[in-house]
């Protein structure tokens, strides 16, 4: 007998839990447009290759649009709309609001979620393709524009407001670095998933 | 993308049944590949076998001081390990070259190997294409390949891999390892892909009905001084037109120990042993590298536009290893 | 409750000055809905089918089989679909026989619709749509372009002329000290803004109901009531946030597939076009082949100027990308000659997109420039200087304001230009030349009549009604600022209400005219509402409204060349071993009226400058001549530039009044393309010696050009 071809899956988004039937072909991108009405994700190109449709599954940025929502029950899922905290803005949505980064904003969820990544994965230690020396003794390299640009280039923004996205990520990090600051309200609901990319190295 | 079922598997031997149970099952890893293909209607199983939640998530260094990759470890989580980043420099740098961040985050090590050729006729259903329909041609020979293979390639297909994780593999003499419903088995990662010949479909020697559990690294003291070039029609984000992953050892000016791989030059990794062999007890300079990489693209085969590869894997080799002696000297 | 006016309030100064987009909090939070976003009861959903040959006909569409597949609702075909009228003339002329959707089995190129698949979900559509077997009868095609090719032919009947000239080019050529012809190519490059083309359509209480991605929601409409022969007040079309556009969204199959099914099934349908439908759906930019010669004196003065480009049309319609257009304004010679040819092929219609005309042109002609001062031993910012003209080359009209030089100055100074060795090939940085290089930038400052309404609303605020779209350009901020300053009030107290087509006719947002154009009729209706208010009164429950229609007005704008000027540099570093190109910095100083809020305004200068960025490395579409069909239709296969490739871009502005110009303020969303692509080619030959005549510059052209061009090393 041919196995069932959709399933009723319990999907856990911005500390919510919700029920839905899904139809395995279901995009986790779809289910949250079409079934949560969480539109706040885009749909860029459905292939991967623009990054409009990231998001956080347990605390690392994905493309929802290549992960089946099927397979996605049991991941702690957050979404632009669940970034920030109530009424207040998280510090990488107030800089790219203040510093103007972006133009139709179709791109922004996206982008925004993709910057609280790369300041996590900064944070723990992670090199990038812009990183001269990818060696553990060699240390973190500093956030700059450049290492920024590179972590940042899975999200394509076709206004051409890459300028200032970089400046808005560039405050947010320097504020997420600052003493006290807390970078990952998202969490606070988290029922203790395993959030920041552990295993990469921190490094002082 | 039509309708089908989803097991997610518990253990290996669970999902090694499951996928000997119904020949119209695919493993799902992160799904990047096999998602996007589903939506293209290049793949189209009848079952999903999701392996996200199976034990081969770990690197582990063995007691013969071997590195084992888990199949289920993810592209960031290999290039942020601390071991790799120490000891396999060029394979942390190749991770981090390929895809996005995002993309990173959800691939798998056994996903990347098994990842399927960004070829633009294999991945437009309307177009014929030898290694998605087989028999039905090759319209890159004759049509738009400027990033198409030069080496190992066929009549029937000039398909290049896409993956930059398995250049620095090849350099480094990596295993795979896989499960069966008959047991375990390994293949050295230089026979885990087959040459393309009339059979460009046919891209592994897996046996069917395998999952690929995981990756052994032997130990490799020349990878400590290693490094991953990429070349792509942009910065970041891009499929490599050419890459290189280089490991040098050179004591007194005399090359000890190579590795040489090429990628986005053939259906498979390059390792460019006739390259290394060229090297190995020789000066270490400039000219010796450029008649190296000679050596090893004599047997190129270019089409109308893609020769310029040569000139680019010759120009790498030449700078990446006199940069990899420089960084000896220190 | 009504409120009493107060007489006239102080003008507030709105615009001018930095201010968020109002929009911008939806914008990060997610909260802002885009068209394929709005939920509605009983939605269907349609997935296209286009055809897999360039040539031929429809034999069959054996849609049986799809139709009893789960959630399946309909098939519409060319032999069951609604009948569509596509015999007028709408606001941008006749309209693309691509809008007449299934009306004939006959297929032009690939890529053409054949079906749509209406189901109840997106995945049963999709699915069905995949499996619907299309069957041709094919016919021999071409779709190749290249420069000369035997079928071109000059265009005739455009509101420009095809060729101008004047004068005796092949003497003043032979008269020439200095002579530069040099041949150069753009290929087919594509709009794909972020926001795939979406619709939604519905009939509610006898009204076609849209809800739709454009670029101008009254445009849209008006098509869609010719197209369905219904009367223009019974179809509203809305079009809230645009995820980009670039002359990409403007009446496309979508909307009337979306309208056709919607009928046929009486629900509401929504039809979202996937991306790598959008390669043959949406328009896209000819590729060019554009020969220029330049003759000149020794001192650099120009005696002869020909610009001639030849690009593609398509069989079905006549479109003519127009990159001769930039010489008639920029350089003056006793012999000038520009000549647009086009070549019809089997591939979809070209369009409009971002600086259309001038992209392609300014690259070939601010190259040449380039290679004429290299020739004459000049700098080239001095050979612009020499050759500024009086007044319009081919015109002979005034210019309204033209402070190219100004740009030039502001621009060297800030940039560093005046430490440049001339000489390429003179700088390196490791494994990297460097480079630097500059060109010209212009584009028109047209208006297009529209209409406004402004209401003083009895507590105080005012509301602003336009049909004018912000497709990320700022506009809805921009308006705001206008009405606020012609209002005399803050802008706080504004309510600006935009992209529905009920609020009646304007602009689309395109051509560089939309906050120009939309400007002027708000701050018509907005100064005749003030000075009503001036008089004191009562202000009725319902506000007190005041229409505009600026069509008598800008008839009325005397003929002059009004345009925005600028000038842009830009910085490279090539790696000639590896061909690799890296534009390391870029400076844009552009002219271009009054700059109504600067924080978004500098955003468009720099968007643009990476659309220049993005045209020289990386922009090229690759059309398969065997099958006619895209090769690589998706964002993997067509770059457009990522984070990394884009570096610190600065754009700022001179002065640029203009006291002839009611309006005073100029578009912005093109000039920023315009001569970035020439200046990055331009530095590449600086930092090689090696000129590149083909865009994109790509690694294999630079590995393929060599190092033979490198003096000193």
């Amino acid at each position: 007998m041919a196995p069932p071809t959709s399933s009723a899956i319990t999907l856990n988004i911005n500390g919510e839990k919700h029920t839905l039937p899904v139809d395995h072909r279901t995009t986790l991108l779809d289910a949250l447009r079409e079934q949560l009405d969480l539109t706040g994700t885009k749909k860029g190109c459905d292939q991967g290759q623009c990054g409009a449709c990231t998001v956080l599954l347990d605390g690392r940025r994905a493309v929802s649009c290549l992960q089946l929502a099927v397979a996605a029950e049991g991941r702690v899922i957050t979404t632009i709309e669940g970034v920030a905290d109530g009424e207040r803005l998280h510090p990488v949505q107030q800089a790219f609001l203040d510093l103007d980064g972006y133009q139709c904003g179709y791109c922004t969820p996206g982008q925004i979620c993709s910057a609280l990544a790369v300041i996590e994965e900064h944070a723990a230690g992670w090199p990038s393709a812009a990183t001269a020396d990818v060696r553990p003794e060699a240390g973190v390299p500093e956030l700059s524009a450049e290492e920024i640009r590179e972590r940042m280039s899975g999200n394509l923004c076709r206004c051409g407001a890459y300028v200032s996205i970089v400046q808005a990520v560039a405050r947010a990090a320097e504020e997420a670095a600052q003493p006290g600051a807390s970078s990952r309200p998202w969490q606070a609901d988290g029922p203790g998933e395993p959030g920041a990319p552990a295993d990469g190295e921190a490094v002082a | 993308m039509r309708e089908f079922g989803y097991r997610r598997a518990d253990d290996v031997q669970g999902a090694v049944a499951l996928l000997a149970a119904d020949p119209g099952a695919r493993l799902l890893g992160g799904g990047t590949n096999l998602v996007d293909l589903m939506k293209t209607g290049v793949e189209r199983p009848a079952l999903l076998i999701d392996v996200q939640d199976l034990p081969l998530d770990r690197i582990e260094v063995t007691a013969d001081g071997a590195l084992h990759i888990g199949a289920t470890v993810t592209n960031s989580d290999l290039a942020a390990d601390p071991e790799v980043r120490r000891r396999y420099p060029a394979l942390a740098q190749a991770v981090l070259s390929g895809a996005s961040g995002q993309l990173r985050n959800m691939a798998t090590v056994g996903g990347n190997l098994l990842q399927r050729t960004r070829c633009g006729y294999f991945t437009d259903p309307a177009a014929p294409c030898n290694k998605r329909d087989p028999g039905s041609g090759c319209p890159a020979i004759g049509g738009e390949h400027h990033n198409h293979a030069i080496l190992g390639a066929s009549a029937h297909c000039v398909a290049v891999h896409p993956s930059d994780m398995a250049v620095a593999l090849a350099a480094f003499d990596a295993v795979v390892t896989y499960e069966t419903s008959d047991g375990p088995g390994e293949l050295p990662l230089a026979e885990f892909y087959l040459p393309v010949g009339r059979t460009p479909h046919r891209e592994t020697a897996l046996p069917s009905g395998a999952l690929i559990t995981g990756l052994r690294l032997p130990p490799a003291p020349v990878a400590a001084v290693s490094r991953y070039r990429k070349v792509r029609e942009r910065a970041s984000f891009a499929f490599a037109i050419g890459s290189l992953a280089a490991a040098l050892d050179v004591r007194d000016g005399t090359v000890q120990e190579v590795r040489l791989a090429f990628g986005a030059v053939a259906s498979r990794p390059w390792r460019a042993r006739a390259a290394e062999r060229a090297l190995i007890g020789g000066p270490a300079s400039a000219e010796a590298f450029a008649a190296a990489a000679d050596a090893e693209l004599a047997a190129a085969e270019v089409l109308p536009h893609n020769g310029y590869k040569v000139a680019l894997l010759r120009n790498l080799v030449v700078a990446v290893l006199t940069e990899l002696t420089e960084e000896a000297a220190r | 409750m009504t409120t009493t006016t107060t007489g006239t309030p102080a003008a507030t100064g709105a615009v001018g000055a930095a201010r968020t987009r109002l929009e911008g909090l939806a914008k990060v939070t997610g909260a802002a809905r885009y068209a394929g976003e709005i939920p509605f009861a009983e939605l269907a959903h349609g997935w296209l089918v286009l055809s897999t040959i360039a040539r031929g006909r429809i034999r069959a569409v054996e849609s049986a089989p799809v139709l009893a597949m789960p959630g399946v609702l309909a098939v519409l075909h060319h032999g069951n679909a609604p009948r569509v009228d596509g015999d007028y003339t709408g606001p941008l002329g006749a309209p693309d026989p691509v809008l007449q959707v299934f009306q004939h089995d006959r297929v032009p190129y690939v890529g053409w619709p054949v079906a749509l698949v209406v189901a109840e979900t997106p995945e049963q559509a999709r699915e069905a749509a995949e499996a619907l077997v299309v069957r041709y009868d094919q016919e021999p095609h071409e779709a190749e372009f290249s420069a000369g090719h035997p079928d071109r032919y000059t265009p005739q009947g455009s509101d420009s002329p095809a060729e101008t000239a004047k004068g005796d080019l092949a003497a003043a050529l032979a008269a020439s000290a200095v002579v530069v012809d040099a041949r150069y190519t753009t290929p087919e490059e594509h709009h794909h803004p972020m926001e795939p083309h979406a619709a939604m359509a519905r009939w509610e209480g006898g009204r076609l109901e849209i809800v739709d991605s454009n670029q101008g929601s009254g445009f849209v409409a008006q098509e869609l009531a010719h197209l369905f022969s219904l009367d223009p007040a019974s179809v509203r079309v809305r079009s809230e946030h645009v995820g980009g556009g670039f002359g990409s969204k403007a009446t496309r199959p979508h909307q009337v597939l979306a309208a056709m099914a919607a009928t046929v099934l009486q629900r509401p349908v929504r039809v979202v076009l996937t991306r790598r439908q959008m390669f043959s759906l949406v328009g896209y930019r000819s590729p060019t082949a554009q020969r220029v010669r330049l003759g000149a004196d020794a001192d650099g003065r120009l005696r002869a100027f020909a610009h001639h480009a030849e690009s593609v049309t398509s069989t079905v319609r006549e479109f003519v990308e127009r990159s001769a257009d930039m010489g008639r304004v920029m350089y003056d010679a006793d012999a000038h000659h520009t000549l647009h040819q086009v070549v019809p092929l089997d591939v979809p219609t070209p369009s409009w997109m971002r600086a259309p005309g001038e992209a392609p042109g300014s690259f070939a002609l601010e190259s040449a420039l380039d290679e004429l001062a290299e020739k004459c031993g000049m700098d080239p910012i001095a050979l612009r200087a020499r050759n500024e003209p009086e007044s319009g080359p081919v015109s002979g009209l005034p210019f309204s304001s033209r402070q190219l030089q100004a740009c030039f100055r502001e621009g060297a100074r800030r940039f560093g230009w005046a430490e440049r060795d001339p000489r390429p090939g003179r700088r390196r940085d490791g494994r990297w030349l460097l480079g630097t290089g500059t060109a010209a930038s212009q584009f028109a400052a047209r208006a297009a009549p529209s209409t406004a309404a402004v209401t003083a609303e009895a507590d105080g605020d005012f509301t602003v009604r336009i049909t004018a779209a912000d497709i990320g350009t700022g506009a809805r901020t921009a308006l705001t600022l206008v009405a606020a300053d012609a209002l005399g009030v803050p802008p706080e107290r504004i309510r600006m209400r935009i992209a529905d087509s009920d609020f009646g006719p304007a602009m689309i947002a395109g051509g560089s005219m939309g906050t120009r154009s939309w400007s002027w009729a708000v701050m018509a209706a907005a100064g005749e509402l003030r000075e009503q208010l001036a008089l004191g009164g009562v202000i009725p429950p319902q506000g007190i409204t005041v229409r505009s229609d600026t069509t008598a007005a800008i008839a009325a704008l005397a003929a002059t060349e009004r345009h925005a000027f600028g000038a842009q540099f830009a910085e490279v570093a090539v790696d000639v071993t590896s061909g690799e190109v890296r534009v390391r910095r870029m400076l844009g100083i552009f002219a271009a009226g009054r700059i109504v809020n600067p924080l978004t305004a500098r955003s468009q200068f720099i968007g643009g400058m990476t659309w220049g960025l993005s045209m020289a490395l990386h922009e090229e579409a690759v059309r398969d001549r065997a099958s006619g069909a895209t090769v690589g239709a998706d964002l993997a296969g067509y770059h457009v530039a990522a984070h990394a490739d884009v570096p610190a871009i600065e754009a700022d502005w001179v002065d640029d009044p203009d006291e002839s110009d009611p309006v005073g303020i100029k578009g912005i969303g093109e000039i920023g393309v315009v001569g970035g692509a020439a200046a990055i080619a331009n530095a590449v030959w600086h930092a090689t010696g090696v000129r590149h005549r083909d865009l994109p510059i790509r690694p294999d052209r630079v590995l393929r050009a060599g190092d033979g061009g490198r003096p000193g090393s």
